[in-house]
């Protein structure tokens, strides 16, 4: 299976390098946030920055190995990883390990994981491969698009009913690669709008949006060169925006458990719960906000260190940073990690074969997603929805997944060259 | 559209969201800086240390206040989370409405923050103390505050040590923030004019706390912290015997015991009586015990000694005499002729004519009222007013009048009438010496307290001055620093007059009218008085100081409502000058048997409902 033509010279050493700087970050932001001065040893495994420290050394070991797997194995395998993971999935389901109300753990020994994670880059996979099949067009073939829609929306569906609300979202991301494969913009941008209205709809009643929907069309028809089929067009997106936001409504009062609605209440701003379901949002932006301009400096954070701020370590790392790093070392990290984006989608772009491409973009959304929930979360601009920061985030098998997600890319994009030559 | 756009639009969005993303972090943390506040407030806790209170001694150095541990159930509400509240309940012993009204009322109180601590139950018991302390971790929010409150090992005194008691919003107000809702401060008493020096400095500990309250450690080692300094010892100049003493003479009276050591000033003892324990003035009960003693038709809690004016009757008339002296109107051989009284002023029998100091032994009222007539109508002077003037302020010299500025909360000034006061009932240069002449005798227009008296008393011991009396005679070990209280005051008489005068207080106890009053082995100098009270019977009254060379104890005594002053004042006296000069009282033990049980509150009934 090891191929002997593989160059390793060709490995984007750049991003190798973003990768272990952010997985240092990481570890000592873990550190940092469980440290006590009385145990300072960073290799104790007893604590979570020491069992970190070993989950990095699996992930690099792991990630070696991928980058010496042949890059047609990846090709080859994608539908069993994929059907792997449904698997596991489905397993999940039935004998899981229920955690903080999730039951999406599978427990062996003492090595748990969340098979969640390995599904993403199985549905990446998964996707490439379908996508990049012999005369597949995703823009015309409206078959091709309820495929695609499948292949995301099975494990999609089978983790919401693990009751992981965080991870199922994130398969949402996919929706940037099919638009960089055909899906035409409006879909992302009606998208937008649809948030948008949901947002409104559970701030003010929906009689008022219906109204005020109506009098904008009714604007928009009047400046415009009115024709039949836009006048139809136009009434017809109303009635349909009336619909949804009142069944949005009618789901928010009626389907919703109390607990859903104050966390969407406290994000909108309607309750203040400064320590019910407000607390966590408050005490990391107390955390973040006590960081100033140039931070309180390493190992110097009182917030995060006398566990102010719950799920410090997983899901509201973001705050050490800040509170620890300030304003200053905020603006490198976002930077760095935007960066790292931008370096993923300038090597996705550059590849010659679609199934490396379409994994690429599927890589960039992932992380994207989980950057824009977990940090806009830390700073109370999103919804509190329990996704780690990947690469930062404690916990083995979430780095685990990102590893191998980034390494199969890595890895593809390593062989471009050889591929060049091959066609050449 | 293109791939390239499409990228373009990806990389539009990422940035456009890490530029959303600095904007807000920005915001939060260089714009707004209220986070520092929160994160301050989250971490720091601020701990109060409450100084212990200074002591308080007697003279002699026994010990008679203290300080006893008390636990105070405190509450951050801010930090209440998953409370059982039955088992909490349970723990305290409070039915779930209790707790709940409990919670409403702190919530009323003024100042009421749910970040700050707030006492949410006094003084719980130790048992519940204990109780509690093993399942504190169970009730997070609350903890107990270990603070101290009074214990007296004398039910003697109350009006002296006063009381401690929880601060008003008004003293909140006063100490710019120093007391806070729950601190204790001294309410009357020694403990409220010395709360400075009892009360000591309250320090600060600042500590780090985590999310649920537990202590991490001190805030940089401590460099913000203050420690608290102990509230000062105090030595009182009360003679913790005598005062007891004195209290058990007037048990069942009304009356008061002034006892001034002539030399310095000290008071050695301030007896009011009916008096309190002033045991009944800590704890929990404190509140309600107040309120009964308020209520109470006695007025146990009247401070009479410093407060209550009397008429001081005959005794007035040794200060005439001086006065008279220093006038020049009246010398030690001037006799005057006694048929039973001075024209409306009546007198008693004795042999006639007198000089001034057989007059004084046997308190003659014509012959003061003839006294008073020629200081009054002193020819020397163009009017009675400036005569009378005179008069007043060689009064005035004697402490009447005024507040003479002891050391303890409430005194009163006596009454002493200005020549003004006079012009304005019977107009301007139309009265004269006979219109006031009861003034003579210690009548009419006059009002001393016995703190006054015990003062005046103390000024002829000393043949002419006196030093402000007070309560206080060490604090720290070392001597009262108040300048006022080691300054001599010396009266308008010359030391030359008081001879006579003090020869003549000597033939009271040896052959005048308070012969009962005699100690054998010690010359007693004193006056009896029995002061015409237009509420009820008269004032029994007498004052003395002893020995007559090197006097070491000036005392006022008056029994409200009990008739001559050789009756009950004057033995009263007698035993506590004995107690004070020997130590013993019980040398007379038929007197001292006839002053302890002496009872004279049902007399007073029909008089005391008359005035409530």
């Amino acid at each position: 299976m090891i191929a002997p033509d593989s160059k390793p010279s060709r490995i984007d050493w750049i991003t190798l390098v973003l990768y272990y700087f952010l997985v240092i970050v990481g570890l000592l932001c873990v550190y940092a946030s469980v440290y006590k001065e009385t145990n300072p040893n960073i290799w104790d495994t007893s604590e979570n920055y020491g069992r970190q420290l070993i989950w990095i050394g699996i992930s690099s070991f792991i990630g070696l190995m991928i980058l010496l797997i042949d890059e047609k194995f990846f090709f080859a395998f994608a539908y069993p990883i994929y059907g792997i993971s449904v698997l596991l999935l489905l397993a999940v389901l039935v004998a899981g390990t229920t955690v903080k109300g999730s039951s999406s753990w599978i427990e062996i020994g003492s090595f748990r994981m969340q098979p969640a994670e390995f599904a993403k880059f199985g549905s990446a996979l998964a996707l490439a491969r379908y996508l990049s099949g012999y005369n597949v067009q995703y823009e015309k073939d409206k078959k091709v698009q309820l495929i695609s829609a499948g292949i995301i929306l099975l494990p999609m569906i089978i983790i919401l009913l693990q009751n992981e609300t965080g991870s199922t979202l994130v398969f949402t991301s996919f929706i940037f690669v099919l638009y960089r494969e055909g899906l035409p913009g409006w879909i992302l941008f009606a998208g937008f709008v649809l948030v948008v209205l949901a947002v409104l709809a559970l701030l003010v009643s929906p009689v008022y949006i219906i109204i005020g929907l109506t009098l904008l069309a009714a604007l928009f028809l009047y400046f415009v060169r009115r024709t039949n089929q836009l006048i139809l067009i136009t009434v017809g997106a109303v009635i349909l925006a009336g619909l949804m936001v009142s069944s949005i409504d009618y789901v928010f009062e009626n389907v919703m458990q109390p607990h859903q609605r104050t966390r969407i209440n406290v994000l909108l701003g309607k309750e203040v719960d400064i320590k019910g379901a407000g607390y966590n949002v408050q005490q990391s932006k107390i955390a973040i906000g006590s960081g100033g301009l140039w931070g309180k400096g390493f190992l110097q954070g009182t917030q995060n260190k006398f566990r102010f701020v719950p799920e410090q370590s997983t899901d509201f790392i973001f705050c050490t940073i800040g509170e620890e790093f300030g304003f200053v070392g905020s603006l490198i990290f976002i930077g760095l990690y935007i960066f790292l984006l931008y370096r993923l989608l300038m090597m996705a772009e550059r590849q010659r074969q679609k199934f490396n491409r379409i994994y690429g973009y599927s890589v960039v959304s992932i992380l994207f997603f989980h950057f824009v929930i977990n940090v806009g979360m830390t700073l109370g601009i999103m919804p509190v929805i329990g996704i780690p920061l990947p690469f930062i985030s404690y916990g083995g098998s979430a780095l685990l997944s990102f590893t191998i997600l980034l390494f199969i890319f890595i890895r593809l994009d390593a062989n471009r060259v050889n591929e060049l030559r091959n066609f050449s | 559209m293109n791939s390239s756009v499409k990228q373009k639009t990806l990389l539009i969005i990422f940035i456009s969201v890490a530029f959303i993303y600095i904007v807000r972090l920005f915001y939060l943390q260089v714009v707004d800086t209220s986070y520092v506040f929160f994160a301050q407030n989250n971490v720091l806790q601020e701990q109060t240390i409450y100084p212990a209170r200074g002591l308080i001694y007697d003279r002699k150095g026994e010990l008679l206040v203290y300080n006893d541990a008390i636990y105070d159930l405190s509450v951050i509400p801010d930090q209440v989370r998953n409370l059982d509240t039955t088992e909490f309940c349970k723990v305290l012993n409070i039915s779930k409405e209790e707790f709940l009204s409990t919670f409403a009322r702190l919530k009323r109180q003024k100042g009421y923050s749910k970040w700050k601590p707030i006492v949410f139950q006094r003084q719980i018991t130790i048992p519940t103390y204990a109780a509690f302390q093993e399942k504190l971790f169970d009730f997070q929010g609350f903890f107990v505050e270990v603070r101290t409150d009074r214990k007296y090992k004398h039910s003697n005194a109350a009006h002296v040590m006063g009381y401690i008691g929880e601060v008003t919003d008004r003293d909140i107000e006063k100490s710019d923030g120093y007391y806070r809702m729950g601190d204790f401060m001294g309410i009357s008493g020694v403990e409220r004019i010395y709360e400075k020096e009892l009360g000591g400095i309250k320090g600060t500990r600042y500590v780090l706390v985590d999310s649920k309250n537990r202590t991490q450690g001190r805030y940089k080692n401590g460099e913000f912290d203050t420690a608290a300094i102990a509230g000062k010892d105090i030595h009182l100049s009360i003679d913790q015997e005598l005062q007891a003493l004195g209290e058990a003479l007037l048990q069942n009276k009304t009356g008061s015991v002034v006892a001034i050591e002539p030399r310095t000033g000290e008071v050695l003892a301030l007896v009011s009586s009916p008096s309190y324990d002033p045991n009944l003035m800590v704890g929990r009960e404190r509140g309600n015990r107040y309120m009964e003693l308020l209520k109470d038709p006695s007025k146990p809690l009247f401070n009479r000694p410093i407060s209550a004016p009397y008429p001081p009757g005959s005794i007035f008339k040794v200060i005439v005499g001086l006065m008279g002296q220093q006038e020049k109107v009246l010398f030690p051989n001037t006799s005057y002729g006694c048929n039973h009284g001075y024209l409306f002023v009546g007198c008693h029998p004795h042999g006639s004519p007198l000089a001034l100091r057989g007059a004084i032994a046997v308190s003659c009222n014509a012959y003061f009222c003839q006294v008073y007539r020629s200081i009054v109508n002193n020819p020397r002077y163009k009017h009675v007013e400036d005569a009378y003037t005179e008069f007043y302020k060689h009064a005035y010299s004697f402490g009447m009048g005024h507040a003479l500025g002891i050391d303890l909360f409430g005194e009163g000034q006596g009454v002493l009438k200005k020549a003004t006061y006079f012009d304005k009932i019977y107009g301007r240069h139309r009265w004269q010496a006979l219109t006031t002449i009861s003034m003579g005798i210690g009548q009419g227009e006059l009002g001393i307290t016995p703190l006054q008296m015990a003062n005046a008393t103390a000024a002829i011991a000393n043949r002419g001055y006196f030093y402000t009396p007070h309560i206080v005679k060490k604090i720290n070990n070392r001597a009262n620093p108040n300048p006022k209280y080691t300054t001599k005051n010396w009266t308008t008489i010359d030391t030359g007059y008081f001879p006579v005068v003090i020869e003549g207080m000597h033939d009271v106890i040896e052959n005048g009218t308070a012969r009962i009053a005699k100690i054998p082995g010690i010359e007693i100098c004193g006056k009896t008085g029995t002061a015409q009270n237009p509420h009820g019977k008269d004032h029994s009254i007498f004052f003395a100081f002893a020995p007559k060379n090197n006097p070491k104890i000036a005392i006022a005594v008056v029994v409200e409502n009990s008739g001559f002053g050789a009756t009950w004042a004057a033995p009263i006296a007698s035993l506590m000058m004995e107690q004070y000069l020997t130590g013993k009282h019980d040398t007379r033990k038929a007197l001292l048997e006839r002053m302890l049980n002496g009872n004279l509150t049902h007399r007073n009934d029909s008089a005391r409902f008359k005035t409530k």
